[in-house]
């Protein structure tokens, strides 16, 4: 039940006091049409108008977080099917999975490598988000010993992988006050792992197996004893039934057509080896809200971590650096120049071969809109013209004495015309992936020196 | 939030699909009994309904992997996925027998980038003689990838066309620069297209009008919506194929062709697969990393709707076969 503008207007003070940054009661109704703002942004709205409009308004799926402070992980309120429609928000979360039964040396090493991973890439910092400890004892003693060792290593939230409300309850104490994802409830425990969720405020995962039917109707019956915080755990057959699964609940969320459909949703992934990697490639591109590593190995991380960060690009928006030159290491006059585009990835990339090479240059960054080297080239944004007017703007030809100027190989071809368009300059054509520049600073730059 | 009215009407339509809006089903390869040599044809296509969507639709083909077989000494390649390829490196024909005999390959796709001016400039003469020799020892039905774009590619493309007239091969790719050689040597030797364009909903639509004002049939041809590498634009692809897909089962018959896509080129030149452990111990093994990296791109692809995916590692191959066994199994 989608409200108008004016439906909404409707409801509004009609102060017109602007205190919500619009001119007009009006024009804010219209962005709250847009989703463009937020109600609360109008400190006057009734009681009654925010019953109305905050249910239309809620997201049509909820925005659970796991853990707390820095490293909170928040998934859900996603608002579309296709990330072309406008975007995906909230990135899969990636968890990796250790149980009570491992030794404390293997628990550690697998913690250990899960949470010191860290790549940056894009200029975006890629780790692994959560870690779940799965009780396989069934002594309470083991897991709480478990919990407490994982905690002790890193500060990542947690999973906390249960049937036995005895463990599950003892696990809850040994994670201290960090509000861990309890997995979970269904129709045998769900009275005691409800009342454990709330006494903890912890998310929930609904698991009670079946169909999705009876997954959407368990969560339903979850939220009716008061538990708020609730994530889907379906529990598909294959693969082909994955997708299903995971596709019905998504719409049927987006839809609001189905009670109890409107959370994040949880898969977990077992085995490991390239097949696992395979499942959790589906589970991220379709709807998965957390992925859950069972045997993960340290090679996975880099290749999911990539995809993830590419769904979730905003797709009307490039990743972008600011145009500009910059410094890279101890830059001198004498060092050598590039140029490059302002899309993120390539920038990134190209930095930081730079910077491997240890030979300190300077980087001249042009406008292209954010977009790769050729796509921009092809596009008319990265040509001899716009090169040319970056170079002069910048003063680069007494920044850079020498008035050389390295080019990518993929743009090899314009290296005549923009010898035309900057007199004095010599166009050098650098390699084509920016993997080769090291070499090619090494080899090419540092042999002119002399 | 309601969905915007566009994907409105496509949901409905495709929940509603009643069969009448489907991918075209395209037939590669000929037997005996359809005027070729090959030991079988394959299809792929004919689905109405989103991938693997069985749950609302029939997917009566599966997806199709192609092996690549370059026709000069890859020295190009890194060493993780020449490593399995070592004994005929620059043999393509053992290359090919061994993938189809060993590995049961279906379908190869003859990469003739041996003929580019800047690489051993091969003739159209060359190029033919190995297609000829390919076509004699090795049964299955056949992707002809011509030198690229250019001059080259026409003289190529139409050599081979000739030389394997009735064996219905998928010709790679006509683009909007330069359709007209390509699309008439499939014509006139009873082949198939590939339609390339980067990266563009409606660009690739406007080259399947063009293709299809040559009354050249729909069904005989393929779309390249071009691939971008896992971590290397993957994602613009991925969407660029949901888009056509969506307007293709909405019943648009310009964009009902299915999908190729040539993983194995944008997955093999990247830093990432290439980068030693010494380097990066972060990033773990450098084979496997190469591996996945390959897998996890065709993966998401398929989820994108990919029908035909061009490959090159035997184990990425083996892994990918299977996760489409497992979509394609019904609940
Ligand atoms: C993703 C993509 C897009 C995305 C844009 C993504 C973006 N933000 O840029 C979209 C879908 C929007 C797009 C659009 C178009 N694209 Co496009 N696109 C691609 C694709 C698949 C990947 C590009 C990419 O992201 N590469 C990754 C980045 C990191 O690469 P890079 O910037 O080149 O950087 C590398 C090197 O150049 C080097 N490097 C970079 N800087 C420097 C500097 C120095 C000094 C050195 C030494 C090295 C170096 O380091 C990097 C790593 O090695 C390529 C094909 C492909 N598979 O590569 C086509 C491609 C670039 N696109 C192409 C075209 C034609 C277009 C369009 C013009 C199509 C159209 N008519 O609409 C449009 C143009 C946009 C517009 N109209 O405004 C062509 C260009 C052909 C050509 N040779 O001119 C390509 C090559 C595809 C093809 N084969 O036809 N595209
Ligand atoms: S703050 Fe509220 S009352 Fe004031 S103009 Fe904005 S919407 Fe109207």
């Amino acid at each position: 039940m989608k409200l108008t503008g004016l439906q909404i207007f409707k409801l509004l003070p009609n102060k017109n006091c602007k205190e919500c940054g619009f001119q007009t009661c009006l024009a804010f109704a219209m962005k709250l049409v847009a989703k463009q703002v937020r109600l609360d942004a109008c400190p006057y709205v009734s009681d009654e108008a925010k019953a109305v409009l905050g249910a239309a308004s809620a997201p049509p799926i909820r925005l659970v977080g796991i853990g707390t402070g820095e490293r909170e992980v928040k998934v859900g309120e996603e608002l579309v099917l296709f990330r072309h429609e406008k975007a995906f928000f909230h990135k899969t979360a990636i968890a990796v999975q250790v149980d009570d039964r491992l030794s404390g040396d293997a628990l550690g090493a697998r913690v250990r490598e899960a949470a010191d991973f860290s790549v940056e890439r894009a200029g975006e910092r890629l780790c692994i988000d959560l870690i779940a400890v799965k009780e396989l004892s069934g002594e309470p003693e083991r897991f709480v010993a478990a919990v407490a060792r994982v905690r002790e290593m890193c500060p990542l939230p947690l999973i906390l992988i249960s049937r036995n409300p005895a463990c599950m309850r003892a696990g809850l104490k040994a994670a201290g006050g960090t509000r861990p994802l309890l997995w979970g409830a269904d129709r045998d425990n769900a009275d005691e792992l409800a009342a454990l969720a709330k006494e903890a405020g912890a998310p929930l995962v609904a698991a009670p197996g079946g169909s999705i039917d009876d997954l959407a109707q368990f969560a339903a019956e979850l939220a009716g004893r008061g538990v708020d915080d609730i994530i889907l755990a379906p529990s598909p057959a294959g693969a082909a039934d994955r997708l299903a699964a995971f596709t019905l609940l998504r719409r049927r969320a987006l839809s609001r057509a189905a009670p109890g459909t409107g959370y994040p949703t949880i898969l977990s992934v077992p085995g490991g080896g390239y097949e696992g990697a395979a499942a959790a490639v589906g589970g991220i591109c379709k709807y998965a809200s957390i992925v859950v590593l069972e045997t993960p190995s340290p090679w996975h991380y880099l290749p999911l971590l990539t995809l993830r960060q590419g769904i979730y690009t905003d797709p009307q928006k490039p990743l972008q650096v600011n145009p500009g030159v910059y410094r890279i290491g101890e830059a001198k006059p004498e060092s050598p120049l590039l140029v490059t585009t302002n899309f993120s990835l390539t920038y990134y990339m190209v930095s930081s071969e730079i910077e491997a090479s240890e030979i300190p240059s300077w980087l001249l960054v042009v406008d292209a809109e954010g977009q790769s080297v050729l796509t921009a080239w092809a596009a008319g944004k990265f040509n001899p013209e716009v090169i040319a007017k970056a170079v002069v703007a910048q003063g680069l030809d007494t920044r850079v004495p020498h008035t050389r100027l390295i080019i990518p190989g993929y743009v090899a071809m314009m290296s005549g015309d923009l010898e035309d368009k900057l007199p004095g300059w010599n166009i050098m054509v650098g390699p084509q992936e920016s993997a080769d520049i090291p070499v090619y600073l090494k080899e090419v730059w540092t042999r002119l020196g002399t | 939030m309601l969905l915007p009215a566009t994907d409105v009407i496509y949901y409905t339509t495709i929940m509603n699909n009643s069969g009448a809006s489907a991918i075209n089903t395209v037939r590669i390869g000929n037997t005996s009994s359809e005027g070729g040599t090959r030991a079988f044809s394959i299809e792929v296509g004919g689905g109405n309904c989103l991938p693997f969507h069985h749950f609302e639709g029939t997917i009566p083909h599966r997806p199709v992997i192609a092996w690549e077989i370059p026709d000069v000494r890859p020295d190009d390649w890194c060493d993780t996925v020449k490593g399995p390829y070592l004994d005929f490196l620059g043999d393509p024909l053992r290359w090919a027998r061994c993938v189809v005999d060993e590995k049961g390959a279906r379908l190869i796709c003859l990469d003739l980038r041996g003929a580019r001016p800047d690489r051993e400039n091969r003739s159209a003469a060359q190029s033919v003689e190995l297609l000829r020799s390919i076509l004699k020892s090795v049964p299955v039905p056949l992707i002809i990838r011509g030198p690229g774009p250019g001059e080259r590619q026409n003289g190529v493309l139409t050599a081979c066309a000739e030389a394997a007239q009735g064996e219905r091969c998928l010709l790679a790719s006509a683009v909007a620069e330069e359709y007209k050689t390509i699309v008439a040597a499939a014509a006139a030797y009873g082949h198939l297209v590939v339609a390339e364009t980067p990266i563009d909903v409606n660009l690739c639509k406007q080259l399947n009008i063009l293709i299809s004002d040559l009354h050249f049939p729909a069904d005989r041809v393929v779309i390249d919506p071009l691939t971008g590498g896992l971590g290397y634009g993957l994602e613009y692809t991925y969407s660029v194929m949901e888009r056509i897909r969506l307007q293709a089962l909405s019943g648009d018959g310009m964009m009902q062709m299915p999908f190729i896509n040539f993983v194995g080129p944008e997955v093999w030149k990247v830093k990432e697969v290439k980068v030693p452990e010494q380097k990066e111990p972060q990033w773990g093994s450098r084979a496997e990393r190469g591996v996945l990296w390959e897998i996890s791109t065709a993966v998401a692809l398929l989820h994108a709707g990919a029908d035909l995916l061009v490959m090159r590692h035997p184990e990425a191959i083996a892994v990918v076969e299977r996760t489409i066994d497992g979509l394609m199994k019904k609940g």
